[in-house]
């Protein structure tokens, strides 16, 4: 019997009127989580952004193999599973941007020569997709007791070719001139990690960046509420 | 609720560091700082409290508060590291501002020096056994360290073993034994025949063996058993039948989710039949 607990939020962050022309259209698509639902990882959570779900399960600080262990600090491997087909360049590269994200948050000194995984699977992608298995990372390693010294969580936005900022695009929306991911930390909303494609000039990635940090609000205040609500259970 | 309290908080660029007799019973999350009572009087709003000049930086005497589980020291201030209900103990007896921890949900064991497992013997290798606690590395045992250890009687491999950490930190393989300080058993060595071992989360654990723990008693009511808890996360239970072990894992293993209510019910449902 799996303990679940299922929360679903609307968020609609507060759009400036009356602020420029370039005005971004702040709104996140509705979220939903779920954590403690697969049995045999240490910590698994699944994460709705939308239409776009992934699935997570953390096992660790587990036994490390000879070769991959580090003296002094946790090895951590991420595996990201697509929903079709075998893992390809894009996954690698998508991997190692989420492996970097999770070191930098992870206290891998209190558990040396461990290794902690991370296996994230693409249930279905609408955009957003590294976003969501960022998200979904977080919440998956939270689960798992994984000490950490702060929460992070993943935004992406997209240019239009006209200016315009779209936070959390759906794939169609990401079809623009530019798709901007990044990861930002809970303590100081500070960049952990950012991953973008196409063309966008110095000041339109600074009001992403600015966008994205005050969505990131919404996005803990989300997780702080998912997780206030799992403990009421208990 | 302090809902919209919190929330005009978070709004504010980075989170502010709340004192932790404040968020006591409150799910904190990782990255939250909290205050030591004795920097909270000193960082007190608007200073209005007079204070004489200290001529020394920081001569204040601090009160010595214990860390424990799921919290780090950061600066002068605690640093939460994972998700959970913040308690409390007061000091028994003496100074000292007592512990603080997170009680948190987790399956994973993280070895703990003085804890009492259960393990199953996996191998032997030279002098000593190595022992599968569930942690990242199996532990190792001494064949002497049982009471009345002689070529004779020492486990096999693939027995359950009843111990206690000796050496378990993050540097060094654990290390167990069977006897206390004085040489003597006290309930540890080897777990009899038959029985059976199944596994639940840490915190049912610390549950059912906190000392006002009514579960236990509900149970041993209902049917004589033997019982034998790990911290590993790990229960031996035997009765005098198959069936009558197989319900009682089962209603342990349900008793997390179940309210005591429900819990009642089910005894008093299974004393009838």
């Amino acid at each position: 019997m799996e303990e679940e607990t299922h929360t679903d939020a609307k968020i609609r962050a507060e759009n400036g009127t009356g602020s420029s022309p370039r005005g971004p259209g702040c709104s996140l698509r509705h979220f939903a989580c779920e954590q403690n639902l697969l049995s045999r990882p240490d910590g698994s959570a699944s994460f709705l952004q939308g239409d776009t779900s992934v699935l997570a399960g953390v096992y660790g600080p587990a036994e490390v193999k000879v070769s991959k262990e580090i003296f002094n600090k946790a090895t951590l491997e991420v595996i990201l599973r697509p929903k079709i087909g075998l893992p390809g360049v894009a996954e690698k590269s998508r991997e190692r941007l989420i492996r970097n994200t999770c070191e930098a948050v992870v206290l891998g000194t209190l558990h040396p020569r461990t290794s902690i995984t991370v296996v994230l699977q693409v249930v279905s992608d609408a955009g957003s997709l590294l976003a969501c298995c960022l998200n979904a990372a977080c919440m998956a390693l939270v689960d798992a007791g994984v000490p950490m010294r702060a929460l992070f969580c993943g935004v992406a936005c997209a240019l239009d070719s006209d200016g315009t900022l779209v936070l959390d695009p759906t794939s169609k929306q990401e079809k623009a001139r530019a798709v901007l991911t990044f990861a930002l930390d809970s303590v100081e909303r500070k960049l952990l990690m950012s991953s973008t494609k196409g063309l966008y000039s110095d000041t339109e990635l600074q009001q992403c960046l600015a966008a994205a940090q005050a969505a990131s609000q919404h996005v803990f205040r989300f997780y702080r509420e998912s997780l206030q609500r799992r403990y009421s259970k208990s | 609720m302090a809902e919209p309290a919190s929330v005009a908080a978070e709004s504010l660029a980075g989170s502010r560091a709340r004192a932790a007799r404040t968020v006591l019973g409150q799910v904190v999350l990782p990255g939250e700082e909290l205050l030591l009572p004795e920097q909270e009087d000193a960082e007190g709003p608007g200073g209005a409290v007079e204070r004489p000049l200290s001529l020394n930086a920081r001569a204040c005497s601090r009160v010595r508060v214990v860390c424990g589980p799921g919290l780090r020291r950061c600066g002068d201030r605690l640093l939460v590291t994972k998700c959970g209900r913040l308690r409390h103990k007061e000091p028994g007896s003496g100074s000292g501002g007592g512990v603080y921890w997170v009680d948190s949900q987790q399956k994973r064991y993280v070895p703990v020096k003085g804890d009492h497992v259960i393990g199953i013997v996996t191998a032997k290798s030279g002098d000593i056994f190595k022992v599968d606690v569930g942690g990242s590395e199996p532990a190792s045992l001494s064949y002497l360290s049982f009471e009345g250890a002689t070529k004779r009687n020492r486990p096999n491999v693939g027995d359950l073993i009843y111990g206690q950490f000796v050496v378990a930190n993050k540097d060094m393989e654990p290390e167990m034994v069977c006897i206390d300080s004085c040489g003597r058993a006290n309930g540890m060595g080897v777990i009899g025949q038959d029985g059976l071992l199944f596994k639940v989360t840490l915190g049912l654990i610390r549950k059912l063996l906190a000392p006002d723990c009514e579960i236990i008693q509900e149970v041993g009511k209902l049917y004589p058993l033997e019982i034998v808890f790990g911290m590993n996360g790990r229960i031996w239970v035997k009765a005098k039948t198959i069936q009558q072990t197989l319900i009682l894992a089962n209603i342990l293993e349900a008793c997390e989710h179940m309210t005591s209510d429900q819990r009642k019910q089910i005894f008093s449902r299974l004393a009838e039949s």
